[in-house]
């Protein structure tokens, strides 16, 4: 592609200059021209495309070129003339959705994704009233092997949105197609169950999905009969990500901050107390801070890698297991969170742990996965019992008839409500390791920091790396969020290459603001950077923004732990990892 | 709940093959001026020295190459020519393309599957014969067509499957 040539063409009869290089379907974004599209996905923020064009869903009249051509795929020339409003173009642009349907279980209404499919959403666009073709049907079980993702293949479309996610940004190689013609669909290795392969769940494939062939494991009843059980006390806690997302299921704009609401909801739909996973952050800022100067003094393995990401933890299992001495043992917020619920909380308000449940509200469907792994369910009792994400949430408000926007304001329960401005900031990327640095630089130091905002650290470039000074000491801090990123910075530590203090990744492109149980962005990467917005804004309208100046947890070490990083908070909050093979 | 693997870490599941096959394999592969865009062709020797493609000479082939095992049963899954079961002393391959099957390959496949009481895909109970209905092998003037490994039969007629096959009972 040449930098800067132009090219004329036509559209629709309306002539514009375009520069060279770029597709039919942009050149019409450009004249204000829609083209409808199912399997194409750009998220050039997050550097991914799926040009597939297997939907055909976005073919165009190129008069001078017999067929049609698909928009999505074909570059334009100069002098060329497109119709995108054609009685030929638009019959067979239905018609590839028709074909499309005339092989789709028909159960809108009790679908999980009724309302939020792109495919019902076209069909509704292209105004198609009739099936006119009942087509022979693909008859797969479906795949509820993982505690995490569900692959129903009959509802799959084949635009292969996942496998380019799973193969080209996450790098996990898992999903991939399988077979050829009619019987074709996505799906791991030799076809295994999706618990025997390498998916770290980190729910991409779910968050790009048009239809419901890839959704979350749906654990909403599981909440409802713990609420209604009287014998149990439920506690919930919600993810820093949760607040600055969950108005977009009520129709609010993106970037609302909804925490007040948020709480309201909760406590009217019956929950016992209404924590703050934020707390749990707070935690592991303590121990995890401790532990990286630990590290240092004692010239231990360096680099730190922070763990609160539970896909990005399986990730290194299956892809890396050469390298697990270098995670940051700490359990991750909620589970850090769960496991004080049911010893310190419980004992401080005298009930049996036995009869505490812990829902745990996040962005994000590898945590449901991450409750269920077998060392952090044990001692009779999981640390956290229930996991659902953030739309799972929206789908219980509405369940329970609460009009969301206009709900007034509550304030979180206590003691394990108080929070911080670092704890905010483990939502996006980057924030776990500035809420880390916040608080090391003053234990290392003994100085107080004056600029908590550590503007080198933010971003949302896929890999950044920055040097703080804390001291005199030069700390090099390495950032990745995407897994295909994480892979880069984990080759680079393989081979020797580089010379990190600590570094953070996050699995989802964005961080947990993006995370796989987040509403829907339908890829509109805009939104992600609202909610990115937001929580900065969150973290600025603290009062507190260190961890270590959290009351509530300074209590906590007082009145239970001890020491961070010491005994107790050892065989609390610490945990181990194992390796795993890749498949 | 996310369980603990049933396949372990390090040992081979499945049929076990000799070391030496490996390592023939594996020479193939390294002698390779590149091995991009070869994933076929590697395939292909494979399933010559192995005879089949099971699982674990698919991720074999995986992890030599350094892509994921996914894409090599992607592969594998897509094309007719690759079986990941074992198969017969002898493949007969019944060619089921549009020029056969208009000249009525349909009643010569189910004359085959009487005679050797299997489906498309399966292997006789003796292990003497794999059963394959495969699309166009190209020799559509010869329509219908047969082929038992490497010997075409053309122009086939329903009364010569037998006799056709017998030649392999031997």
């Amino acid at each position: 592609m040449s930098d800067n040539k132009m090219l004329k063409v036509i559209i629709n009869d309306k002539e514009l200059m375009v520069p060279e290089g770029i597709t039919i379907l942009e050149a019409a974004h450009e004249a204000g021209v829609k083209i409808p599209t199912l399997c194409h996905l750009d998220l050039h923020d997050l550097k991914m495309v799926n040009q597939t064009a297997s939907c055909r869903v976005c073919m165009v009249e190129a008069p001078g070129r017999n067929a049609l051509v698909p928009a999505c795929v074909t570059k334009v020339s100069d002098g060329m003339e497109v119709r995108t409003d054609s009685i030929r173009a638009i019959t067979a642009r239905r018609m590839a959705v028709e074909l499309l349907l005339s092989n789709h279980p028909n159960e809108c209404f009790t679908c999980p994704k009724n309302l939020e499919c792109e495919l019902q959403a076209l069909a509704a666009e292209l105004n198609v009233r009739e099936i006119r073709w009942e087509g022979e049907r693909m008859d797969y079980p479906k795949d509820l092997s993982s505690d995490a993702i569900v692959k129903d293949s009959n509802k799959c479309i084949y635009c292969r949105r996942c496998e380019t996610m799973c193969n080209k940004v996450q790098t996990c190689g898992i999903l991939s197609g399988i077979g050829r013609g009619f019987d074709a669909f996505v799906g791991p290795f030799n076809n295994i169950p999706m618990v025997e392969s390498s998916c770290t769940y980190c729910g991409q494939c779910v968050q790009v999905c048009p239809t419901a062939a890839l959704t979350e494991v749906y654990h909403m009843d599981k909440v409802w009969e713990a609420i209604n059980d009287p014998d149990k006390y439920v506690i919930v806690q919600t993810a820093p990500a949760i607040r600055v997302a969950l108005g977009e299921l009520f129709g609010m704009e993106a970037g609302t901050i909804v925490t007040g609401k948020m709480v309201t909801a909760l406590k009217r739909m019956g929950f016992d107390a209404v924590f703050d996973t934020d707390f749990g952050a707070d935690l592991t800022v303590m121990e995890e801070a401790a532990e990286l100067i630990y590290r240092i003094k004692n010239n231990k393995t360096l680099p730190i890698l922070t763990s609160c990401c539970p896909a990005w933890v399986k990730f290194i299992e299956h892809q890396f297991p050469e390298l697990l001495e270098i995670p940051s043992t700490c359990k991750s917020p909620h589970i850090m969170f769960g496991t004080i619920a049911k010893t310190y909380y419980a004992k401080k308000n005298n009930i049996d742990p036995d009869n505490i449940v812990v829902v745990s509200i996040m962005p994000c469907i590898a945590k449901k996965a991450e409750a269920k792994r077998a060392e952090l369910t044990k001692d009779e009792h999981n640390n956290v019992d229930i996991v659902v994400t953030t739309r799972e949430l929206g789908k219980m408000i509405k369940e329970a008839g609460l009009d969301f926007p206009n709900l007034p304001d509550s304030e979180y329960d206590h003691p394990l409500g108080e929070t911080t401005g670092a704890s905010v900031i483990f939502g996006t990327t980057g924030g776990v390791i500035e809420a880390a640095l916040r608080t090391a630089y003053e234990w290392m130091t003994g100085e107080e920091l004056k600029d908590v905002e550590f503007q080198q650290l933010r971003g949302l470039d896929g890999v950044r790396e920055a040097t703080v000074d804390i001291g005199g000491n030069e700390l090099k801090i390495g950032i990745a969020h995407g897994l295909g990123n994480a892979r880069i910075l984990l080759e680079n530590i393989r081979d020797g290459k580089s010379d990190y203090h600590a570094i953070e990744i996050m699995a989802c492109p964005g961080g947990c603001i993006a995370g796989g149980g987040q509403p829907y962005h339908h890829g509109n990467v805009e939104i992600v950077k609202k909610r990115q917005e937001a929580i900065y804004e969150e973290d600025r309208n603290k009062k507190i923004r260190k961890s270590h100046e959290n009351a509530e947890i300074l209590e906590l070490y007082k009145e239970y732990l001890g020491e961070p990083f010491g005994e107790l908070a050892h065989q609390l909050l610490h945990t181990h990892y194992e390796e795993r093979e890749r498949i | 709940m996310t369980k603990p693997q049933a396949i372990s870490v390090t040992e081979p599941t499945g049929e076990e093959f000799p070391k030496e096959k490996y390592d023939e394999l594996g020479k193939f592969i390294d002698g390779m001026e590149t091995t991009k865009g070869a994933l076929i062709e590697i395939l292909h020797k494979a399933q010559n020295i192995f005879g089949y493609l099971p699982r674990d000479v698919q991720l074999f082939v995986a992890r030599k190459l350094g892509i994921p095992g996914a894409e090599v049963f992607g592969v594998v899954s897509f094309y007719s020519y690759f079986t990941t079961k074992p198969r017969g002393k002898h493949t007969i391959s019944c060619c089921m393309g549009t020029a056969c099957y208009v000249r009525g390959a349909d009643k010569i496949i189910e004359r085959i599957k009487e005679n050797l009481g299997i489906e498309s895909n399966e292997i006789t109970e003796d292990g003497l014969f794999t059963l394959k209905d495969v699309r166009c092998i190209g020799a559509c003037g010869l329509a219908p067509v047969v082929m038992v490994d490497d010997k075409v039969y053309g122009r086939v007629k329903v009364e010569d499957v037998d006799d056709i096959i017998n030649q392999y009972r031997k």
